[in-house]
Order: structure tokens, then C-alpha cells, then sequence
């Protein structure tokens, strides 16, 4: 398995991504898909209107459960943004081949994910037209935010990684636009394209710089994308609770985050490789690649939860015993298990080659594992939080309708803009292509 | 006509009559192509150190900035005692201090490459040049904008391009 079909130049290469860009023709599966996300996107903005105008009483969270939906959706998919960081930042710098084909898709989904992400704290706030108070903006009562605090340490990684994806994103994509301006049919296109270009030549010079910038961002967001989720981790180590309080939750939250974003990666870059021909250049060897690490994270999480589920019983605390064995078998002990055979059991499958080269299959067991993280988010929010120590002060959480529309809906609003990215813009790095092809057939 | 430009259809061309002319003495050198060709970096030296050391010096800039910014709003400015708690808690500083830090290195690499590429530039004079649309897809091209143009001329024709044309057009 190679990463690249035989017969491949300068000229097919080129041809091919503008014309994905530059000729869709008539495309349903696109207009489906987008006109779906677009229903969603809609569903999400009006319950977040609702939300605004009623206040987050329409939810299932009260005391003692404060933490409910919007925060296990923010850690999921934070989660699912950190995948395709780590495959375009962490895989450049370690020189895989097979990174480049994928890239450009794989950050994308971080860009929408992150997005998503970013959102679902702030409407969590009950008052988020105060979020801004997050900012350590010299303000008239004097008033500094905590710096010691994780939920603040918080809110500086999002704000440091959508920024910096942004930016990392833009800057492996300017010779492709440049490339899609060059070959763009009417003036119109041309001057959207030339503009978004922002007068790349690819002199000597530009690409000089170009890798020189591109290498220190892709060195700089790859400890950035660990040190995000794990802080995210820390979100919950910080807290006194039984099931919280644990010093593994860093490495453990890393874990499933890119589990879940090898997940999310696996199930967009199958259907767009096969809707928009691109088995050339996205061949076998990167889905069995993909799927291969899917599997190592999946492994890792397994040791992540026997440590979480077990260590209780090496220990003599009672209340993290009764917690973990009101995960086992409690009124939650559907996401619990839910989160273990979806991530954990179901995954192994695909250790067999014959299963897994069955795309359907693969595309399965990825959702399997988007919603088995899901699981394994909100039952690790509301499980800690409805029993902790008074049984006189423990009670009971369910989502309301309006917590399923708000989770319907973000997936629906990533993924629409995944829609338009897919419409508007090189989906492969045409240039990092090109670098692949052995010597003689450099040539146009 | 101060100089020349040559459209050659591989890689391996473009690079050995850069080379030569380079060998020759030639100078006012520059190279279009469509995917960063390393061999040129030999041929084409260009200055390599200034963009590591300003993503570098923003990272500092903004570690330094970071513990600043939250020793004077926890110390300083608005200091809580909890329990007799040492109020200069350096370690707790440490997640936003790298997170401010990382922002800035990164704001840096990609600004300080569009301030060293001078771009954003909408009107690039090369985009004159007939047919330089292919240099972002299969197509490579030297342009010599000084030197002994006849000689160069000679060298470049040694290298078998697709076509000289002069420069500017």
C-alpha cells in the first residue's frame, strides 16, 4: 500500500483539487447534506434564542446536578477538534507521508468542532452577556478574574487554540487558493480566490518563509492541542468530588479526545474521498493508517477507565467506591456502559483485516465511538454530581427536549460549515501532494 | 528589457540551470514553482534566521507578559488572602502563562511571515508574465533580472526550457 495511486503528476494533481473547488457540477448529495445542517443550524439558533429569552431553566440542570449537557458538550467536542490538530500538527512534525492527504479535512473539522466547542460554555454562563468578564480587562469595581482557577485557565487554552488553529489553517492554505485563483474560470471567481490568495506567487522566497512559519506553527499547536484538553481535564481534577478528584483525568480526557477525533476524521474523510473521487491521493493505506490509531487510542482509553473504574477499590475512600459502583449499576449506568463497549469493546473488531477494510463497517464503529464519547462525557459530568457524599442533598438529572435540541443543533451547525469548506475550498493540500511524487514524475 | 525569464517543465531542469547560472556569477536569481523545492535552497540561499527568532522572542514576550499580568492582578491589584495563602502562587500561573505564550508565538510565525513575504501584496509584478498561472500548478520558472543576458541566455537554453521570453514582458 502506497500513499499515492501510480500514474499521478504535477498536472493530474493540480487538475483535480481545483476542479473539486472550481466545477461541483450538479452535486445532491451536497445540497442534501448542506439543506440538513442548515435545519439544524436553525433548530440550534432558535433554542439558543429561547435559552437567552428564558434562561437556563428550560434545561434538566439545577442543584445539585449545575453541570449538565452544555459542559459534557463542550468536552466532547473539544475532544473531537483536538483529533485533527494532532493528525496536521503532531504528524507533519513527525514527516508522515500520509498526513497530506488528509490534513486539510482533518482541520477543517477542528475549525467547526472548535467552534461548536467555544459556543456551549458561554451559553452554560446563565448570564452570557457577561462572559466578556472572562477577559482580564481593567474594569470600574476593581474585580480581577481567579487565575488560580481551572475553569479560567480554561477559557485562555479555547481562546489560544481557535485562534491559533485559525490562523495554522489559513496559512497551509494559501498556494492552494493561489492555485484555484490561477485556474478560476470567470473574473468573479477570480478576484474571491486572488483576494483570499492575498498575491501568493510561490517565489522561491514566499515558499521559503512558507515552510519556515508553517513548521514552527505546526511545533507550536502540537503541545498547544495536549495542553488544551488536558486543562480541560484539570476542569474536573480541581473539583472535590468523588469521581472527579483524580489526578489521571489529564492524560485520560487527551486520550479520548483524539479517539473521538480520529472518529470524526474516519467518518468525513471516507464519504468525501468517495463523493469527490479522491481514492487517488486518500488510498488504503491512510484509512487502514486512521483506523489503525483509532485503535491505539481506543487501547489507551481501555487502561484509562480500568484505572478509573478499579483504583476506588485499592483505595479506602467510600465515597469514590460508591460513586464508581453507582456508575456500574446506577439511574446513568447506561452511559457507563454505553461509553465501554462503544469505545472500547466495539472498536476491537477492527483489529481484523477483513473487517476492516469493509469502509461501512469502519464508518460504523467511527460513529460508534462519537457517540460512545459522548456517553463517557455526560456520564463523567451529571454521575459525579447527583450522588456525592449527603445522601440528603443527592438528586436526579434528565435533559430536556431543549438539552437534546442544543446538542442536535451544534452538531448541525459544525456541520454546515464543514458543508461550505467542502464547496468553497481546496479540500486537499495540492501542494503537499505534489512534494510526494517521486522525482521523474515531477514534471507537468 | 532588463533580464530574462525561462518556463521549464520539470523540477529537475529548473534546479540545474539555476545552478549553473548561479555558478556563473549570476545574481537577481528568483524561482516560481508550484511546491517548495528543496534542492533550491542550495542554489538560492535565502536568509533563514529571522523568523524562528521572532516567534521565539514573541513566546518569551508573552510568558514573561503572562506571569506579569496574573502576579499583579492576584498579587497587586486585587490580592484575596484565603487562609493565609501565598498570594504570588507562581505554579497555579503556570496554564495560562504557556496559553498566552503559545498565542503569541504562534500570532507571530504567522504574522511575521506575511511582514517577511511582503504580503499581503494583490498586484505581484510576476503575474505580468505570460503563462505564469502554471507556476501554481505543473509548471517551473527561473526569471534573471541582471547580469550578462546573453550569456545567460546561452545557459538557460542548455537546460532545454519549454521557452525564454524577456523580462519584464
Amino acid at each position: 500500500m502506497s500513499v499515492m495511486e501510480p500514474g499521478q503528476n504535477l498536472t493530474t494533481i493540480g487538475d483535480h483539487v481545483a476542479d473539486v473547488t472550481l466545477n461541483p457540477g450538479r452535486r445532491l448529495w451536497w445540497w442534501g447534506g448542506f439543506l440538513v445542517a442548515v435545519a439544524f443550524t436553525a433548530i440550534f439558533v432558535l433554542a439558543v434564542e429561547y435559552l437567552f429569552i428564558a434562561g437556563i431553566g428550560i434545561w434538566g440542570v439545577d442543584i445539585p446536578v449545575a453541570w449538565g449537557f452544555a459542559i459534557a458538550n463542550y468536552v466532547w467536542w473539544i475532544g473531537i477538534a483536538s483529533g485533527g490538530t494532532i493528525i496536521s500538527a503532531l504528524f507533519y512534525l513527525t514527516q508522515s507521508e500520509w498526513r497530506s492527504a488528509v490534513n486539510r479535512i482533518a482541520e477543517s473539522m477542528t475549525l467547526f468542532a472548535a467552534a461548536a466547542a467555544g459556543v456551549m460554555p458561554i451559553l452554560h454562563l446563565g448570564r452570557p452577556s457577561y462572559f466578556y468578564w472572562l477577559f482580564p480587562i481593567p474594569n470600574t469595581m476593581g474585580l480581577w478574574p481567579q487565575f488560580r482557577s481551572p475553569l479560567l485557565w480554561d477559557f485562555f487554552a479555547i481562546l489560544a487554540y481557535v485562534v491559533a488553529s485559525i490562523l495554522f489553517w489559513y496559512l497551509g492554505l494559501i498556494p492552494d487558493l493561489a492555485l484555484v485563483r490561477d485556474r478560476a474560470p470567470t473574473q468573479r471567481r477570480r478576484l474571491w480566490y486572488g483576494i483570499a490568495a492575498l498575491g501568493w506567487t510561490g517565489s522561491h522566497t514566499q515558499w521559503r518563509l512558507h515552510k519556515t512559519a508553517y513548521g514552527l506553527l505546526a511545533a507550536l499547536m502540537a503541545p498547544l492541542v495536549i495542553s488544551v484538553h488536558s486543562i480541560v481535564g484539570l476542569d474536573f481534577s480541581g473539583g472535590l468530588l468523588p469521581g472527579w478528584h483524580s489526578t489521571q483525568f489529564s492524560p485520560f480526557f487527551v486520550f479520548g479526545a483524539v479517539l473521538s477525533g480520529f472518529a470524526t476524521v474516519l467518518l468525513l474523510v471516507i464519504p468525501v474521498r468517495r463523493f469527490y473521487r479522491l481514492e487517488p491521493y486518500i488510498t488504503a493505506h491512510h484509512l487502514n493508517l486512521l483506523v489503525t490509531f483509532m485503535l491505539l487510542c481506543s487501547l489507551l482509553l481501555a487502561y484509562s477507565y480500568l484505572i478509573d473504574a478499579l483504583l476506588p477499590f485499592y483505595g479506602d475512600d467510600r465515597y469514590e467506591r460508591a460513586v464508581s459502583l453507582h456508575r456500574f449499576t446506577g439511574e446513568w449506568a447506561w452511559s457507563f456502559w454505553g461509553a465501554v463497549s462503544l469505545n472500547v469493546l466495539i472498536p476491537q473488531l477492527l483489529w481484523l483485516r477483513r473487517l476492516r477494510l469493509r469502509l461501512w463497517l469502519v464508518c460504523l464503529v467511527s460513529f460508534g465511538v462519537v457517540v460512545g464519547m459522548w456517553f463517557e462525557r455526560i456520564m463523567l459530568v451529571t454521575s459525579s454530581l447527583y450522588e456525592d457524599f449527603m445522601p440528603s442533598a443527592w438528586g436526579h438529572f434528565a435533559g430536556t427536549e431543549w438539552d437534546w435540541l442544543t446538542l442536535f443543533g451544534s452538531a448541525g451547525m459544525a456541520a454546515a460549515g464543514f458543508f461550505l469548506f467542502l464547496r468553497y475550498v481546496p479540500v486537499v493540500a495540492a501542494y503537499e501532494l505534489k512534494e510526494l511524487l517521486p522525482p521523474p514524475e515531477r514534471r507537468g | 528589457m532588463t533580464g530574462l525569464a525561462a518556463e521549464f517543465a520539470a523540477e529537475g531542469a529548473l534546479v540545474e540551470a539555476a545552478t549553473r547560472l548561479r555558478a556563473a556569477g549570476m545574481t537577481g536569481l528568483e524561482a516560481y514553482t508550484p511546491y517548495p523545492v528543496e534542492a533550491l535552497d542550495a542554489v538560492l540561499p535565502r536568509q533563514r534566521w529571522m523568523l524562528p527568532v521572532l516567534v521565539f522572542a514573541a513566546g518569551m514576550l508573552g510568558l514573561a507578559g503572562g506571569f506579569f499580568l496574573q502576579w499583579y492582578g492576584a498579587a497587586i491589584s486585587y490580592p484575596i488572602d484565603i487562609g493565609g495563602r501565598p498570594l504570588a502562587s507562581w505554579p497555579a500561573f503556570i496554564p495560562i502563562a504557556f496559553e498566552i505564550a503559545v498565542l503569541c508565538a504562534v500570532t507571530a510565525g504567522f504574522v511575521g511571515f506575511f511582514a517577511l513575504a511582503r504580503l499581503p501584496k494583490p498586484y505581484q509584478p510576476i503575474h505580468a508574465l505570460p503563462g505564469i498561472e502554471r507556476a501554481s500548478q505543473d509548471r517551473f520558472f527561473l526569471v534573471v533580472d541582471a547580469g550578462d543576458l546573453a550569456r545567460a541566455e546561452q545557459m538557460l537554453t542548455e537546460s532545454k526550457p519549454c521557452s525564454i521570453v524577456p523580462w519584464p514582458p
